[in-house]
């Protein structure tokens, strides 16, 4: 394998160095990132779905903790649709705390004193990993639409290369969220020997009918936006900026509950005492979210958004097995710990349980919980005590069972 | 099932628990329904080395079993046995649980659809005292084995030794042991005498196969 690997050492402490970044555009993180990355050789190009291969491959990705001699205590965390690598480091473009800090850290459930953690950014992102903001080494410009459309599996395909590179044969655990969780059914689904444990959180081994129309409205909304221009807009110095953010707006609303709603801000006025009788945010809900879609354009990139959306719309692990579910797990060793939120209505209880009761058709070694909550699909993502202690129960499990110190 | 799964005397001296795990081949596979913390997983995957599983509906159950390196599952025995395959376990255990689902007969029913053999355990409502409280007191029965109020009970569906003989016969389960159960341990009985420790005892565990 011609790889290059960055002359960076591999980040072992809480925090990567913070960088004096703020004012850098992720466009920039796109070609160089700021953490790890390995960049394949011609000879190793990734095969997609869609029939076309991806060359020179470039996978941006953090490591925590130290990997044990016998290179048997990795955990890969697999990231949601706009996260990143930088799961518990300060984020180079936001220079805010990693995305999962009070997940993975030292002391914490997936604790970096005890596990060698690795995220990385998925194909199609753009924080460094080949996504439509790199550049296309085959012409020289940016890739924009000319990146082939990429899926799940694509993006666990280029994971299973990350992870030869780094010389591990199994992963001790594979975990993720949502599109991070969609990963993690793909890789006990593909690679079984190479998944000890499994957690998938708050996802389904499907996108839903109803998953795919709210993704096709903010598909919708970027591609509306003049400055969109054909998803080119790079070439005219511009960024679809309005329609990113609407498309952001929505989706937020998709990751809360109108509990959670209706208990941070309920018919509260923004800044005033009564409507202003127009179209100004007069609600604090709108205010919110329109702040939610500002601080997105910031970070993100809107064919990137395209992308990824397209990701999970297409994933359907039944599909790929006959459409039977259990096929996908038949025979696996991987033990599963599946979790759920009570007011999660993107990924709910029932599109968890359809995995759980697949698994337990394949005869795997599965553990359930749905935690009550209120905060919706993003619980996830909070400070959730329950879903921690299950998990640091489940991984503590594991880590006897595979012999880790 | 319920959040308090347990309904009968404290985790702590379970004497069915061990009765139950002595009844299990080793090196089977096991399904746990209301599992509780684990307890009993945990004790047959030491005594019986069984390939354990369990359903409980409490989060705290769950969590705690869990921790213990156990795979359970959040569920309900009313509703999610029917997403287990046919004959993909050995043993189905069911203790002190049945008089708490809604639908006993459709658990057992499904308990050995599930498992070659079933294994319930339950507190018999047939015992004296019990018919003591009601005959001479007039009052629904509250004792140190069966702890709660009838307004605040979750367990719904009492029935006795021969009530739970009668379910058997009906829905086409062969009883194969029946073993009673007292504070100073167990005993094996002949099925023929059931109607004479249906007085006198106080938990039943028996041993169904289709």
């Amino acid at each position: 394998m011609v790889a290059k690997d960055t002359s960076r050492p591999a980040s072992t402490g809480d925090a990567a160095k913070p960088r004096s970044a703020r004012s850098r555009h992720a466009t920039s993180e796109a070609d160089n990132p700021s953490s790890l990355f390995v960049r394949f050789g011609a000879d190793k190009p990734l095969r997609l779905d869609s029939g076309s291969e991806l060359h020179e491959l470039q996978i941006a990705y953090q490591t925590y903790g130290e990997l044990n001699a016998d290179r048997s205590n990795a955990v890969l965390v697999c990231h949601a649709l706009t996260g990143d690598q930088h799961v518990a480091s300060v984020n180079p473009v936001t220079d805010k705390p990693g995305w999962w800090s009070d997940m993975v850290g030292s002391g914490k459930p997936i604790d970096t004193n005890r596990y060698f953690v690795i995220c990385s950014n998925v194909v199609g992102g753009c924080m460094g990993t080949t996504g439509p903001a790199s550049t296309n080494p085959a012409t020289d410009r940016v890739y924009g639409l000319e990146l082939p459309v990429i899926t799940v599996r694509d993006m666990v395909r280029a994971q299973a290369m990350l992870i030869d590179h780094l010389g591990i044969d199994q992963l001790f655990c594979v975990a993720g969220g949502s599109l991070g969780g969609m990963q993690v059914l793909q890789w006990a689904s593909a690679y079984p020997e190479r998944v000890f444990a499994a957690l998938p959180i708050a996802t389904g081994a499907r996108h839903s009918s109803q998953n795919i129309a709210f993704h096709e409205v903010g598909r919708q909304a970027v591609m509306a936006d003049p400055d969109w221009r054909g998803g080119r807009y790079f070439d005219f110095g511009v960024s679809p900026r309005k329609g990113l953010a609407v498309a952001r707006m929505a989706a937020h609303i998709t990751y809360l509950s109108d509990e959670a709603l209706h208990r941070k801000f309920g018919r509260n006025l923004q800044d005033r005492d009564k409507p202003t009788f127009g179209f100004d945010a007069d609600f604090q809900i709108e205010s919110y979210l329109r702040h939610q879609g500002i601080v997105f354009v910031e970070r993100f990139d809107a064919n990137s958004y395209l992308y990824l959306t397209r990701a999970m719309d297409y994933f359907d692990l039944a599909a790929d097995h006959g459409g039977r579910l259990a096929n996908a797990f038949l025979g696996t060793k991987s033990r599963f710990c599946v979790v759920s939120f009570t007011s999660d209505w993107l990924f709910p209880t029932s599109e968890n349980k359809a995995v759980v009761r697949a698994l337990n058709a394949a005869g795997a070694s599965v553990s359930f919980v749905e935690i009550e909550t209120d905060r919706g699909h993003d619980a996830f993502l909070l400070d959730e005590p329950e879903m921690f202690a299950t998990i640091r129960g489940f991984l503590s499990a594991a880590a006897e069972a595979r012999g880790l110190r | 099932m319920n959040a308090h799964p347990i309904a009968v005397a404290p985790a702590t001296n379970r004497v069915d628990l061990v009765a139950i795990s002595q009844l299990v081949t080793p090196g089977s596979r096991v399904l746990d329904i209301g599992c509780g913390d684990g307890q009993l997983l945990k004790l047959l995957e030491a005594t019986r080395q069984v390939d354990g599983r369990g359903i409980e509906i409490s989060q705290k159950g769950v969590n705690d079993s869990v921790a213990r390196g156990l795979s359970v599952v959040q569920g309900d025995a009313d509703s999610d046995l029917v997403d287990y395959p046919d004959g993909g376990f050995d043993f189905v255990i069911l203790s002190q649980t049945l008089q708490a689902t809604h639908r006993p007969r459709v658990v057992i029913e499904e308990m050995l659809r599930i498992g070659r053999k079933a294994i319930v355990s339950i507190p018999n409502f047939g015992n004296w005292r019990v018919r003591a409280a009601l005959t001479f007191r007039g009052r629904m029965p509250v004792t140190e084995e069966l702890p709660y109020s009838w307004y605040d009970t979750p367990n719904i569906h009492f029935c006795t030794i021969r009530d739970f003989a009668l379910l058997c016969r009906e829905v086409g389960a062969r009883m194969e042991t029946a073993l009673v159960l007292s504070q100073d341990g167990k005993r094996s009985i002949p099925l023929r005498s059931l109607w004479f420790w249906n007085l006198f005892a106080e938990q039943a565990v028996f041993v169904l196969t289709r």
